[in-house]
């Protein structure tokens, strides 16, 4: 198991190298760059001057040498500055992926606590009206947009509607909150984060939960469920000792895959809401070609994504006695 | 010998399946997997259930048990009807009537030690008190072979005849009165099926266990049954004491069947009886005999009239219009 992880850490270094290339690469190709873009609608600013912004922020020189620089420094532990948010990426990171995180991972388990107990009701009941009922609300969220919903929801609890959330924004801006954590700053936050950990598990959930059923299905009808039945144990345990624990072995895939989520947030969603998260600055910094904070960003969720399958096959080892690591 | 209760008894259990089609999923018709079959056990007896693949005798051990539910008939365990038991009391039941199913492959669940799939049901329906259960579900797998330090394994790492007698633990530990086992050997390799048979032979002499053995296989049938009934096309053709049915078979079909069988001896010559065509639908069996359409003897009779499953003496029952 330790030669295991070890190993597989191993080979992440070489992904994330390869993946540090190509981001690089396709950052640095975009047909404009950071001083183009802020400067653009001012018209005192000369040619000479954008050559000299250029050299400063360092992007005169080309894409292998520029590449070769940001790898140096970031082996040193220096991600570089963020163009936008005037800042070290680190910091901004440091600071934002708290945000992001809490709000992803608040949805997260609001899915989890939804999807699967309705993902094996429809299993359980599966063709008949509650099935039905459950499939169809799931395709709703689906397949209508992010934006669609947030919308709906700010008009209809929002100021215009029943005013029972604000519909932007993390706290209140009209109150002085001091600079810690206090009770009422905390309720104000949470009160901001209703409408948006809506959407997320409004449009989260849909295949959370036909994953749930359809792997309950495919289980509910295996040999060794009849051979339970057969036993005489009850149903509440057939289903949950015997199907359920089955279908955790899919279930763990899937939230392996969706740790990079948590931090790069849904980006549009957190943009509607005004929250300011690492994907909503993610979104800003590639309107402007903000290379560091793209590079910083992106590598974060690539680590992330790397970490959350080296995650979920520990712990398929741990959920199926057939599984050995070695 | 006295008239002994009859650990089972089946009365004229059938089995439809709905047949569903078009876009409202309407019932255009029904499979007759299972159409009428009547038999009963007798304590510490074998009946064998034999017939081609898709006759419906794999319905009867599955419907038996209401591990599906029955569309009509009685099946009487200890005097009582399993088929208007509610829930609660079926679930009572379960203990005096086991199953051990054909593939040991899927019918153990992945997640649990072998004790835990031993033991899980003994738990629920109280059979031994909490002190003496790991030792009970020791020796359950002691008594089928099975050694003590494999408790804790899981079934992946069983072979297949290890696994089936898992699932011979597995049921045994239940202490029932009757075992349905459906085709519980032709999974196996032969030299692990007469380990596997010989298993439930001796059990069965200790414990006075009853079985519903299903099987395509003759042979086996030959050797662990006392009575024998044939199948085809959901119903039973011909049933009777083994030495009966093997020495003097009666319905063409039963015939055709054991001059199948083949013989360890190439000198032999065999005369086989090769029935022409394939099994008829069972959602659209032939008029009159249902084996008319494959029959070497098939007269006009049998094409327009059902031929009457009746006893032709020693408890021999044949459904054939040649005899009558």
């Amino acid at each position: 198991m330790k030669q295991y992880i070890i190993r597989r850490v191993l080979i992440s270094l070489i992904v994330l190298f390869g993946v540090s290339i190509m981001l690089y690469a396709l950052v640095r190709s975009m047909p404009s760059d950071y001083v183009t873009l802020s400067t653009s609608t001012n018209p005192n600013v000369t040619e000479e001057m954008r050559n000299h912004l250029r050299e400063l922020y360092g992007l005169d020189k080309g894409i292998f040498q520029g590449y070769l620089d940001w790898l140096v420094s970031a082996l040193k532990g220096d991600l570089g500055d963020s163009m936008v948010m005037k800042r070290p990426v680190s910091q901004v990171i440091a600071q934002y992926a708290p945000v992001t995180f809490s709000v992803s991972a608040i949805a997260l388990a609001l899915q989890l606590i939804i999807a699967i107990p309705l993902g094996i009701l429809a299993a359980r009941k599966q063709y008949t009206k509650t099935d039905y009922i459950i499939t169809t609300l799931v395709f709703l969220g689906l397949s209508l947009p992010s934006f669609f919903f947030a919308a709906v929801l700010k008009r209809a609890f929002g100021p215009y509607g029943l005013d029972w959330f604000p519909i932007s924004g993390m706290l209140n801006a009209r109150v002085n909150y001091p600079d810690g954590m206090t009770w009422a700053k905390l309720v104000d936050y949470f009160q901001h984060l209703v409408l948006p950990i809506s959407v997320f598990v409004i449009t989260g959930l849909g295949s959370m939960l036909r994953y749930t059923r359809t792997n309950m299905l495919e289980v509910l009808n295996a040999d060794y469920i009849r051979t339970a039945r057969a036993k005489g144990v009850p149903e509440h345990r057939v289903v949950y000792s015997h199907a359920f624990r089955n279908t955790l072995i899919p279930i763990v895939t899937l939230l392996g895959s969706s740790l990079p989520g948590l931090f790069s947030g849904a980006a549009i969603t957190e943009n509607l809401f005004g929250i300011e998260g690492l994907g909503n600055i993610g979104l800003r910094a590639s309107q402007m070609a903000d290379v560091p904070y793209l590079m910083g960003f992106n590598m974060l969720l690539a680590t992330m994504t790397i970490l959350g399958f080296l995650l979920s096959d520990i712990l398929y080892a741990v959920v199926d006695p057939r599984v050995r690591l070695s | 010998m006295a008239e002994q209760q009859n650990v089972l008894e089946v009365v004229d259990l059938v089995k439809h399946y709905p047949i569903k089609a078009g876009v409202t999923q309407h019932v255009v018709g029904h499979v007759r997997a299972v159409d009428g079959v009547s038999f009963s056990i007798k304590p510490g007896q074998t009946f064998g259930l034999v017939g081609e693949s898709g006759c419906g005798k794999s319905t009867i051990g599955r419907t038996l048990l209401r591990l599906t539910p029955p569309t009509s008939g009685k099946c009487i365990i200890e005097g009582k009807d399993i088929f208007a038991m509610k829930r609660k009391e079926l679930r009572a039941m379960r203990p005096k009537m086991q199953m051990i199913f054909q593939d040991p492959y899927s019918s153990l669940d992945p997640r649990m030690s072998v004790s835990e799939i031993i033991g899980e049901a003994v738990r629920e329906h109280n059979i031994v008190s909490k002190a003496e259960y790991r030792d009970y579900v020791l020796k359950v797998m002691q008594d089928c072979g099975l050694r003590p330090f494999q408790a804790d394994r899981y079934p992946h790492e069983f072979s297949g005849g290890q696994r089936q007698r898992i699932c011979i633990a597995r049921a045994l530990a239940l202490n029932p009165d009757l075992i349905v086992a459906d085709e519980p050997v032709s999974a196996l390799d032969v030299s692990i099926q007469a380990q596997v048979i010989n298993l439930m032979r001796d059990l069965q002499e200790q414990r006075n266990l009853s079985y519903l053995f299903i099987s395509h296989d003759l042979s086996v049938v030959e050797y662990i049954s006392d009575m024998v009934g044939v199948m085809y096309l959901g119903t039973l053709v011909e049933m009777g004491t083994k030495e009966e049915l093997f020495k003097h078979a009666m319905h063409p079909y039963t015939k055709a069947l054991l001059s199948a069988v083949p013989v360890p001896n190439p000198d032999i010559k065999m005369n086989r009886v090769i029935l022409q065509g394939d099994l008829p639908s069972p959602a659209n069996p032939p008029k009159g005999c249902k084996f008319h359409t494959r029959c070497p003897n098939c007269m006009e009779k049998c094409k327009t009239e059902a031929p009457v499953y009746k006893d032709y003496g020693n408890g021999h029952f044949c459904a054939c219009h040649l005899y009558e």
